[in-house]
């Protein structure tokens, strides 16, 4: 029987591993370092604010493996040898493969700031993270303050997680406003101004200059690059994006750029040798997602897809419509289409604030076919499946605002904004 | 390896995140007001019993509400479930545990010993804790109070104060805020005053919560129930004719419209208890599939049970004469077969692929019913059903169901096994208005295509403990008879993916066409 190997436990090799399992009846075992099951990584900060126990995060009972036959062995894979396809583990065991597929996600950048390796000093990706988060940080008593490094969605997370123990947060942004690299600039403003009325001390065009030691070789301040302000903290959080955790990948033949490089197929350089989910990085970048995608969603979509391939459907990776979602404290964020934060050539952005500052929408349009490109909705739940069908259907901006309220997803008998947004855009297109 | 970070084991300190200072004060006025009503319980001589009684009540609604705004306003708007598992009390710690043993004694006093809450009997007058609440009771139908009253008000007040403090928790969403005020509307006027009321009008007229239906409301086709509103003219006869109304006709037509929320979390009073002071335990309920299973043939089990010795009641009251009364053993027993025939072909000529591979039990369930009143029909006595008295058929029930089940286990272990034990795995009322929301309604949550992330919080927090991550990740609708539709899914949901919604029934379970986020639809792969 063909024996499919995965290394990685997480979204995109549990995907696959299931898909496999429902198309055949193929010998499948899946490898982890990290845990001895299954659990959303997403969910991780839920567990330090209290909101969930870790067992909650697990989206199976401990049974299903065993009730879908589904191996799982813990080990960490030093090396891979594709001639005898073998792998081998740090303790010395080995595990011989018919196909492999990597899935080994990422890990927290570390941008060779001094003192970065300090104690007390971590991101937040892995379950070991969110364990030394509870050793160094339980209360604010151990820790007095944290500082976070980097602007994102798992900074924002992470500054969200300690306000929920009282910790004092200085949160360092090396852009001029919060994630503006992805959000227009009226959504970036008001997520700031989000940011600081959780009493977070948020500092914008700030970057690390270097973590500095205590005697024990703890973390006890950081100085910060442009001013050379001292900041006293005991714990740092390195959130300054994530890069494909692959280090055990390049001593072997499988070729790799930052990420393991793969087709449309999901396919490596090297026969029956797979790579999905955040690890993988496309050789040609499809439409304007980038070669390396560190989201839940497309690592579950690839390991749907991979698993059509690995038994028998040779199928590309085609990815539907862009979309994506995140939480910033209390305000919900959905995407679909493309939002880019300075719109395109010949595109421009609608932009809609409420008064109370927690909700908003932009969309793209092309000021040429006025077709429309995308939305960002913050505070407004939408559906996903309604935008879907007009990209596909290449509906104009005008339509897409006079159809607003069938995507509508906030829960019954909330406040309705489609009116006053209908009319703040016949205003602007007037003014135009 | 433990994950309840933080754990704390002391008992004289066996919560790891403090109180403010405001809440501490909040708790000692609430625990003040507690402590005056168990000086009561030990027939503590206490003076002017009307201004003492407002008093402790006045101090258990001060405590609560103090501390509702303390925990809730001066926060921003939004999900407020920081250290729900490092809290003792509602994470089955030390606090959890002792208050458990506490509520569960208080019902087994409540329902077996009522004598001990001071309950006079015989026309010898009320002491203790009952005597404390005769004042409001005289105001209020002019009888003195029972062990029964003066858990109604207490019930009646946890539902209003614990609402509020729900009402603030959830200040962002105003579906909750609606159904919180609907429960807590229900409970004071339809359970609590209007009865009081009645019964001054009429006092011999049985004790009737309109909302409370058969077969929740187990007693209402009782000899002396029935007696009792025949007996009392036209307003008697109207409402036992709306009891009849609410179970045929009322509650097909809403639940069809709205599915079962519109009941067990809009209007009943133990969905209402559960929502408002059983809020804190939601995410004890078991998600397991086997507490799933032991569900499904539980609360089955006890929807058998009740229709069998309802009808073995009624029938046993009836007489075998129609010159006498129009409906007799005979027609009755005929009636209910032929009902229960229609209803079970129906569903398996027009819903069987629905059921799927649930027909096997619905068909168990119709021949166990049909066969244990055959063998009723023609082996009881007039005093004799299934070989025993047909009242203690109906006593059994009374015992087992309606006092251990719904009160002692339901509601006692909320801070064990969560707020909704006895609504998952006991109500028969449930068990109907699930298979019709199952089967035939227009309610659905809506998976909101690919976004899940699966978090568990939607699971976590559903205190029916449905699986809904299992659903929602995998873009599937949520159809489930157990869903009392609180909402609270969608609300804890942090990426939007969540929505309760009544839309049309076709479609209503779309397992094969959801949106995932591939240009490829995987279902017809699947199919291939």
């Amino acid at each position: 029987m063909e024996h499919i190997v995965i290394i990685g436990n997480g979204i995109s090799g549990v995907t696959a591993a299931r898909h496999i399992r429902k198309h055949s009846s193929k010998k499948i075992t899946i490898i982890s370092a990290e845990t001895d099951y299954f659990f959303s990584r997403t969910a991780l900060m839920y567990v330090y604010m209290g909101h969930m126990a870790f067992e909650h995060t697990q989206p199976y009972e401990n049974d299903f493996w065993k009730n879908n036959n589904i191996a799982l062995v813990k080990g960490f894979v030093k090396t891979i040898d594709t001639e005898a396809k073998t792998l081998r583990f740090e303790s010395g065991d080995s595990l011989k493969y018919d196909k492999l597929i990597i899935a080994t996600g990422s890990k927290s950048n570390k941008f060779g700031w001094p003192g970065q390796d300090l104690q007390g000093v971590f991101g937040m990706y892995h379950k070991q993270d969110l364990e030394a988060l509870e050793q160094f940080a339980p209360n604010n008593t151990i820790c007095k303050r944290a500082v976070i490094v980097g602007g994102g969605l798992i900074g924002i997370e992470l500054a969200e997680m300690l306000a929920s123990r009282n910790i004092p947060v200085t949160f360092l942004v090396r852009e001029s406003s919060f994630w503006n690299g992805v959000l227009p600039n009226g959504e970036s403003q008001m997520i700031n101004r989000h940011i600081k009325s959780h009493h977070i001390d948020l500092r914008l065009s700030c970057n690390l200059k270097e973590i500095k030691s205590d005697e024990n070789g703890r973390a006890k301040s950081v100085i910060i690059e442009e001013t050379g302000e001292e900041i006293a903290c005991n714990v740092v959080g390195l959130t300054a994006g994530v890069t494909p955790n692959i280090a055990f990948v390049k001593s072997s033949s499988i070729e790799t750029n930052r990420g393991v490089l793969v087709n449309r197929f999901l396919e490596t350089n090297i026969p029956d040798v797979y790579a999905i989910g955040d690890c993988a990085e496309q050789r040609d970048p499809i439409g304007n997602r980038r070669p390396v995608e560190a989201v839940w969603y497309t690592g579950r979509m690839m390991g749907e897809i991979v698993a059509q391939t690995i038994c028998g459907n040779r199928i590309p990776y085609n990815p539907g419509h862009w979309f994506n979602s995140a939480k910033f404290f209390d305000i919900e964020y959905q995407t679909y289409g493309w939002v880019f934060a300075k719109p395109k050539e010949n595109h421009a952005h609608f932009h809609w604030k409420h008064e109370d500052d927690t909700k908003c929408i932009t969309i793209e349009y092309n000021t040429l076919t006025n077709e429309f490109i995308g939305i960002n909705t913050f505070g407004i739940r939408m559906r996903h499946e309604v935008f879907n069908t007009w990209l596909n259907e290449k509906r104009d901006v005008d339509y897409v605002i006079d159809h607003l309220s069938e995507a509508n997803f906030d829960p019954e008998f909330y406040t309705r904004f489609e009116e006053d947004i209908k009319t703040t855009y016949k205003n602007q297109m007037q003014n135009i | 390896m433990n994950h309840r970070l933080q754990e704390s084991m002391s008992l004289a300190k066996p919560d790891a995140k403090d109180l403010t200072g405001k809440q501490k004060v909040s708790l000692f006025i609430g625990i003040l007001g507690l402590f005056i009503l168990a000086l009561a319980l030990f027939n503590i001589n206490l003076p002017n019993q009307g201004l003492v009684l407002f008093f402790a009540l006045g101090c258990i609604a001060v405590g609560i509400v103090l501390f509702s705004n303390d925990a809730y306003l001066n926060k921003s708007k939004g999900i407020k479930n920081d250290a729900v598992w490092f809290k003792s009390i509602s994470s089955r710690g030390v606090l959890g545990w002792a208050t458990g043993i506490v509520l569960t004694s208080f019902y087994i006093v409540l329902y077996f010993f009522p004598q001990l809450l001071g309950l006079g009997k015989n026309g010898v007058s009320n002491t203790g804790l009952i005597a404390l609440f005769d004042p409001l009771s005289n105001l209020l139908s002019g009888r003195p109070a029972s062990q029964w009253f003066v858990y109604g008000s207490l019930y009646t007040i946890a539902i209003l104060f614990f609402g509020y403090k729900f009402i603030l928790k959830y200040r962002h969403n105003r579906y909750q805020q609606l159904r919180t005020g609907s429960v807590m509307f229900f409970q004071l006027g339809f359970a609590f005053l209007i009865p009081e009321f009645m019964y001054r009008l009429n006092s011999n007229l049985p004790y009737y919560d309109l909302k409370s239906i058969w077969p929740l409301n187990y007693y209402i086709f009782d000899e002396w129930s029935v007696k009792g509103f025949l007996s009392n003219g036209n307003l008697g006869l109207a409402l036992i004719v709306f009891g009849l109304l609410s179970i045929f006709v009322i509650t097909p037509i809403l639940t069809y419209k709205f599915g079962k929320r519109w009941y067990c979390s809009w209007v009943c009073g133990c969905g209402g208890l559960a929502e408002t002071a059983g809020d804190s335990f939601r995410q004890l309920s078991s998600k397991k599939l086997s507490a799933w299973k032991l569900e499904r043939w539980l609360i089955h089990t006890v929807l058998v049970f009740s229709v069998v010795m309802t009808t073995a009641m009624i029938y046993s009251y009836l007489g075998y004469d129609s010159n006498k009364f129009w409906l007799t053993k005979n027609l009755f027993i005929g009636l209910v077969i032929g009902f229960l025939t229609i209803l079970f072909l129906a569903v398996m000529i027009f819903k069987r692929n629905e059921l799927g591979k649930d027909v096997k039990y619905g068909a168990i369930g119709y021949f166990v019913v049909i066969g244990l009143l055959l063998i009723m029909h023609f082996t009881g006595t007039t005093n004799e059903v299934f070989f025993i008295k047909g009242s203690t058929l109906r006593s059994a029930y009374g015992l087992y169901i309606g006092s251990i089940f719904s009160g002692v286990i339901g509601t006692g272990f909320y801070p064990i096994l969560g707020n909704r034990v006895w609504c998952r795995f006991g109500c028969p009322m449930a068990a109907i208005l699930g298979f019709q929301q199952r089967l035939f309604s227009k309610f659905r949550i809506t998976t909101n295509g690919g976004q899940c992330i699966s978090c568990g919080n939607c699971s976590t927090y559903c205190e029916m403990g449905i699986d809904v991550r299992s659903y929602a990740q995998k873009g599937q609708n949520i159809v489930r008879s157990s869903c009392v539709g609180c909402g609270v899914c969608s609300a804890v949901c942090p990426r939007g993916v969540l929505k309760l919604e009544n839309g049309s029934v076709k479609g209503r379970i779309n397992s094969n066409d959801v949106l995932l986020g591939n240009n490829v639809n995987l279902i017809d792969l699947l199919k291939r």
